[in-house]
């Protein structure tokens, strides 16, 4: 199988590839709108900033070229929140594939104390559908670190909640992404990633 | 609910685990990436390594060892020791870091949380404080494993850090640190209500009900601890099923 994980001015990439090398499946970490077309699947991770990030998609044409992808893709943390329509986080335009809008948390007083923005740790993902969650995963607590945060809509195929619930994955025709990093998530981040392999 | 985070801490020293008391009697105990993944294993939610090797040799090696554990190990983990630019910090996130802790290079140029949480995201910086309380309950922050005061006071420096981008806070209290006698409750809730960024709790894990006080009476986070791991005096599958049974949310 042909993997492909998009490379552009975003974190955590590497990441991404250890843990599929950790599932025995080698990755390649390119650019290149032949050999992403040309994959079996897609990845399209990331940690960083809406604007300057969509800002290099856009000047490397890699925003109509991902838009237009035919295969299984998954986008994870940024790479979620560039797929939908907008991200309030300076105000960008996102590729709008999903056509969600992307909100910054707002920190809550509590009885007891403030809710914390960033929303970093471990959280309990709910009510899971599509191919990528099997039935077992409900429930099982995965890693994230996000300031921004996609509603929940139809699209919606997992849910997580802090401050409010939110799409913690969301899901249309032959894309997905999730919130959270499942390339961190432990074992049951290995079990998603294994599942979109699957598709 | 998002769940409190248990996180051990490896002191590393040429690129082996040691294992020592107050920098005494310091042993190599050999391999963290070992160590590292039966903690993962165990359920530990992060890890944190911090690097007290002096030489530039030794710098290397725990680079090396970065991407190692990156490649190895597949919950998150923080690295610290002897950052102190930005290339530094670039070296440990292209080896395959998530977050990076800094401690004394912050004290002597607090620009430095500027520019690392602008160039990286404040999600990758989490800035280490460790603090002295004296009699009248004034907190100094110290340099140099508690050694050194400076001029800073704990809780306008915790502010400080926050507002010049720093993702969490790790407060380490030096008059709690060693004892075991629990964590410095009173001066974790305080810095909660003061800040909106999570804080990692450090200094005092002598037994199960000091993580139940730090997360309830300190509104902590994270509880951050070596010894009772590394000695297995309190095993994490065990830490973990206490509290739970005690109420609180932990994966």
């Amino acid at each position: 199988m042909n993997i492909v994980i998009i490379k552009y001015n975003a974190g955590n990439i590497e990441s991404v590839n250890n843990a599929l090398n950790r599932l025995g499946v080698n990755a390649e970490i390119t650019a290149d709108p032949d050999k992403i077309r040309k994959a079996d699947k897609v990845i399209f991770p990331g940690v960083g900033e809406a604007s300057t990030t969509m800002a290099y998609l856009r000047e490397n044409k890699l925003d109509e070229l991902i838009v237009s992808l035919k295969q299984p893709v998954l986008g994870i943390c940024l790479g979620l929140q560039l797929m939908c329509s907008h991200s309030e986080e300076n105000d960008t335009e996102c590729l709008g594939i999903f056509d969600e809008k992307v909100k910054r948390f707002i920190p809550k007083p509590g009885e007891e104390y403030i809710t914390k923005v960033p929303h970093m740790g471990w959280n309990a993902i709910q009510d899971l559908k599509s191919d990528l969650f099997t039935a077992d995963l409900e429930n099982e607590y995965v890693y994230f670190v996000h300031s921004y945060y996609a509603e929940k809509s139809e699209h919606t195929i997992a849910t997580c909640n802090y401050i409010l619930p939110f799409s913690a994955a969301l899901h249309r025709d032959n894309f997905y992404a999730t919130q959270f990093h499942p390339e961190k998530s432990g074992t049951i981040g290995a079990k998603i990633l294994e599942n979109f392999l699957k598709l | 609910m998002l769940a409190k985070r248990i996180i051990p801490c490896l002191d590393i020293r040429n690129g082996q685990t040691v294992k020592g008391i107050n920098f005494v009697d310091i042993k190599e105990v050999g391999d963290p990436v070992e160590l590292a993944a039966k903690y993962a294993a165990d359920g530990a939610d992060e890890l944190c390594f911090l690097d007290i090797t002096a030489t530039h040799e030794g710098r290397k090696t725990f680079v090396e060892l970065v991407k190692r554990i990156a490649a190895h190990i597949n919950i998150p983990f923080t690295v610290g020791g002897g950052i102190s630019e930005l290339g530094d910090a670039e070296k440990l996130l292209a080896a395959g870091a998530d977050k990076i802790s800094i401690n004394s290079s912050a004290v002597r140029n607090p620009k430095l949380i500027d520019d690392l949480a602008l160039n990286f995201g404040s999600q990758f910086v989490v800035v280490a404080v460790d603090a002295r309380g004296d009699e009248n309950e004034h907190w100094t922050v110290t340099v140099n494993g508690g050694r050194i005061p400076t001029d800073k006071e704990l809780f306008s420096w915790a502010k400080e850090a926050e507002d010049r981008g720093a993702g969490e806070i790790l407060f380490t209290s030096m008059n709690h640190d060693g004892t075991k006698n629990g964590f410095a409750n009173k001066e974790l809730s305080k810095m909660a209500d003061m800040l909106k960024i999570p804080i990692i709790a450090s200094g005092g894990a002598g037994a199960e009900e000091h993580f139940v006080d730090v997360f309830t009476k300190g509104k902590a986070d994270a509880g951050l601890a070596a010894s009772i791991f590394h000695y297995n005096e309190i095993p994490i599958p065990v830490l973990k099923k206490y509290l739970k049974d005690k109420g609180i949310v932990v994966r």
